[in-house]
């Protein structure tokens, strides 16, 4: 009974379902930090008009000092009894003795806890919407199996109710992707999770767009009548579109050297596809199988491109010294497996063997629960590590949900980090965020105070709340 | 699959040895005497004992406290610095039934929408990997609810331990399910009115049928709107012996369900009840259980009214809330979810009780849930607390035998630890 009414719920939304399949991550180089610089996304060459551009705003806020806290940095540091002082919208310091400037708001955090604002790199919120009616269900373009000119943050709903409830849980910025249920996509939405009222003003600025791209059980189901219908069928199918691509580049290339002639007809498809293949559009990949991480990584080298992240990297752990000497991330979940059959092999440990074998390892969710508590996801898949004996500090499991996915968007010289002179996404928690009693008390996205548990003021409710929810972050 | 098919076969394996052993005389493990010393012993039926003792025989409890004669002979158990707790009791699991959520693998459903006659013991496998990843999470006891909408069947109650379904059964029918959510309107029609009169001529058709089943058997009698054997089915429940789980979520169907539960003197519990908070005291009233998902706060048209300390505000009107869990990760994030009510509210003691003697006392499982003398030995001893992510279960014990904690995962990941393989 409730199993149905439970259970149904949160596997559609998840890996299974036909309509919402989770998407797959992309990759990264060992832990050492730095980026590859992203190459700063300019829409693509084959056209010069503004693409809905970004219209988010900082906020003008005053000056912040939290002290006496516990500092996670997620650059190698845990700090007790230290201090962060942020100011129009930036880091300013981290230390053991910050002055407070005399305009700044001075916030005691004596017993408490500060790190980045949480990013989680696979969501579907907005293009999911709660209520969960089929009128809002926006995620998969399941109409062709190659879908690259199809873009998420045209189906983004910024009145969706599970946003709040992820500002709730610590997060400042997600990557909301299309569904799963094509080999390709189309184009992911980097966004800050801050009130809305249209997608513009959530765009995270200078943030490269991702494509999502699905391997093993999904595609080859929804498309098993008129293919691909098996996995030799989604080789295929992604080696046909960048075939294609590659024409389409080679073209658009030749006519913006020469200037000759008319220009070549535009391909939103192409286009998408010839920006992974210029590199200014990442990978995101849902794939699970660590075989088919493999064939993944050998397309990439085929057409030379880079995989970023693979996502629900179940399997993450078979093939860790791959994904390190490819510099492909992982994305992956503490503990959830089992639900189909690629992901049958999930272990706890799969975060902390992809760290330990110099890979990069990333926490994601795919989930209106999960991304309300990754601190949480985090703390188990730590702790996992820990206690199977698999080196492992503090510090790397924090920038599996911060620095670490950061760099999966393409945004890690701005923010997933607390150092002077990134953008001020913070989060002070009520106790160690390790701890399945800890709360998110107060998040900064950028400088601007978005939610604070203990002033109701600063409890943003979307338009969908009002006059029939109840309040949703509970105490 | 193969690989699957060969783990499985070399657990088996494991299992025919511990049985070979039983039958070359050795005592049964569970009738070994073991003392646990030096923990802190969460009784649930009592505040907490420090450096206490936990004597077990014959696979129950027989003495807990700090002056406990531990008889020559037992084996002792060093759990210093250690907290034991009762084996936990998940009333709504999934484990067991079927293999894991693979699709077409599952065992708790059948087709249509009247099987109160209908019992998924039988597709129970205690071979299942699933099993012992509970057990790691400190599940010993599940009720293993039928999926599907309006009435859907019974619910067995097992032990997580056992070579057969026999071995873990603990009881056959623990609840019967009605399911008064939004999956129910097609069978009322297509109206929460509908499934309300379908609920009532089905239960006045099986008391009709209670009173004149000569006349049924004459065929004397009106046609009635169910087969006789999902009818009888009914009859434990309408007379008061068996548990009524009513799934619903909305205020007005959590309403619906408390009629029904006063107008035929029912043994009512809820199940999910995402807007229960609402008329917490009115379902304290009526002295009705509830078991909810804590972490279930988002808003949809079966529960607009969603909010993470639902199970706080239940009990502190006076409900006895038990917890369960639904997510991906399995029942093993039990106590997690346990965790995260006391995050949001919940006293720990409560949250203890709501996964150990509650659900025992509102499924009839009177000999579990507490570590009691007399109960049956179900304890699991932990590293430290058991809500939190930093404490793992070190030793589980089901019916005083010990259980391993190795699973499918723990042998993937030894086999894993170090890429490329030799």
């Amino acid at each position: 009974m409730n199993r149905s009414v439970w259970l149904a719920g949160l596997l559609a939304a998840c890996a299974g379902g036909q309509a919402q399949a989770p998407a797959a991550p992309a990759p990264v180089p060992p832990a050492a930090p730095a980026a590859p610089a992203a190459a700063p996304y300019t829409d693509t060459l084959s056209v010069d008009r503004p693409q809905y551009p970004s219209t988010y705003k900082r906020r003008a806020n005053p000056p912040v000092l939290i002290r006496n806290a516990t500092i996670l940095t997620a650059t190698g540091q845990e700090l007790s009894n230290a201090s962060v002082l942020f100011r129009d919208g930036k880091v300013v310091a981290v230390g053991a003795s910050v002055p407070a400037p005399a305009d700044a708001q001075v916030v005691d955090g004596t017993g408490k806890f500060v790190t980045p604002g949480i990013i989680d790199t696979h969501s579907h919120l907005g293009v999911y919407a709660a209520p969960g009616t089929a009128a809002e269900s926006d995620g998969n373009e399941a109409t062709n199996p190659v879908t690259a000119e199809v873009w998420a943050e045209h189906s983004i709903w910024p009145q969706d109710p599970q946003i709040p409830l992820a500002i709730a849980g610590g997060v400042t910025v997600m990557q909301v992707l299309p569904g799963s249920a094509n080999l390709i996509g189309g184009r992911s939405a980097t966004v800050r999770l801050v009130p809305a009222r249209t997608v513009q003003e959530m765009k995270f600025p200078g943030a490269p767009y991702g494509v999502k791209m699905a391997c093993g059980e999904n595609p080859k189901r929804v498309y098993q009548n008129r293919g691909p219908s098996t996995r030799m069928g989604n080789m295929a199918g992604y080696r046909a579109a960048f075939i294609q691509a590659e024409q389409y580049r080679a073209r658009w290339d030749k006519w913006l050297k020469d200037k000759k002639g008319d220009p070549p007809a535009r391909d939103l498809r192409m286009e998408t596809l010839a920006g992974v293949l210029r590199g200014e559009i990442s990978v995101q990949n849902h794939c699970y199988r660590g075989d088919e991480m493999a064939q993944m990584l050998d397309l990439a080298k085929e057409f030379g491109f880079k995989i970023r992240s693979f996502h629900h990297a179940i399997e993450a752990y078979k093939v860790a010294d791959l994904l390190a000497a490819n510099g492909t991330a992982a994305s992956v979940w503490s503990d959830w497996g089992g639900f189909k059959m690629e992901a049958f092999d999930e272990i706890l440990e799969n975060a902390a063997l992809v760290t330990h074998a110099g890979a990069r390892a990333v926490i994601h969710t795919d989930s209106p629960d999960g991304i309300q508590r990754m601190n949480q996801d985090m703390a188990k898949a730590y702790y996992a590590g820990v206690r199977a004996g698999i080196p492992l500090t503090r510090d790397q499991a924090i920038r599996w949900i911060t620095a670490n996915p950061a760099w999966v968007l393409g945004i890690d010289q701005l923010t997933g980090t607390l150092e002077a002179g990134k953008q001020a996404d913070v989060v002070l928690w009520s106790g160690d965020p390790f701890s399945v009693y800890s709360k998110a008390e107060k998040v900064w996205n950028e400088g601007w105070l978005v939610f604070d548990r203990l002033d109701p003021k600063h409890q943003y409710k979307t338009d969908f709340n009002i006059g029939q929810t109840a309040p949703g972050v509970g105490r | 699959m193969n690989t699957v098919r060969s783990v499985r076969s070399v657990r088996t394996v494991g299992r025919c040895v511990l049985a070979g052993m039983v039958l070359l005389g050795a005592a049964p493990l569970g009738a070994q005497t073991i003392a646990i010393t030096g923990g802190t012993v969460y009784p649930v039926s009592g505040p907490k004992i420090a450096n206490a003792t936990v004597l077990m025989n014959d696979g129950k409890v027989v003495a807990v406290g700090t002056n406990v004669n531990i008889p020559a002979g037992a084996v002792r158990v060093d759990a210093s610095g250690k907290w034991i707790t009762p084996g936990f009791i998940h009333a709504n699991a999934n484990a067991g039934l079927g293999v894991a959520g693979l699709n077409g693998q599952g065992e708790g459903r059948v087709q249509g929408e009247v099987n109160p006659s209908f019992n998924p013991a039988e597709g129970i496998d205690p071979a299942a990997f699933t099993i012992p990843i509970a057990r790691t999470g400190g599940i010993t006891t599940a009720l293993l609810p039928p999926g599907g909408p309006f009435f859907p069947g019974q619910v067995p109650a097992v032990n997580y331990a056992g070579e057969r379904i026999e071995d873990m059964l603990i009881r056959r029918n623990a609840a019967l399910v009605l399911d008064l959510s939004s999956s129910s309107k097609e069978a009322g029609g297509g109206s929460r009115g509908g499934t309300m009169a379908r609920v009532r001529r089905l239960f006045d058709d099986a008391l009709e049928y209670a009173r004149r089943k000569p006349d049924f058997q004459r065929a004397a009698i009106q046609p009635l709107s169910a087969p006789a054997r999902e009818l009888e089915a009914l009859l434990p429940v309408l007379r008061g012996q068996e548990v009524l789980a009513i799934a619903a979520n909305r205020r007005i169907d959590l309403e619906n369900a408390l009629r029904l539960i006063r107008e035929y003197k029912l043994r009512g519990v809820l199940f999910s009840a995402v807007e229960g908070w609402q008329i917490a005291r009115q379902i304290a009233g009526a002295g009705v259980p509830v078991v909810l998902e804590p972490l279930r706060d988002i808003p949809d048209f079966d529960g607009l009214g969603a909010r993470l300390d639902n199970a706080t505000l239940l009990r502190e009107a006076g409900v006895r809330v038990i917890i369960a869990q639904g997510d991906p990760g399995g029942e093993r994030n039990l106590r997690y979810a346990a965790g995260n009510a006391v995050r949001n509210g919940m006293s720990w003691d409560d949250a203890l009780e709501a996964i150990t003697s509650a659900p025992a006392a509102a499924f009839g499982l009177g000999d579990y849930g507490t570590l009691q003398p007399g109960k049956v030995a179900n304890l699991v001893i932990w590293s430290g607390d058991p809500f939190d992510f930093s404490s793992a279960a070190e030793r589980v014990y089901v019916r005083g035998q010990l259980m391993p904690l190795d699973t499918r995962e723990t042998e993937l990941r030894d086999k894993y630890r170090r890429v490329p393989l030799p």
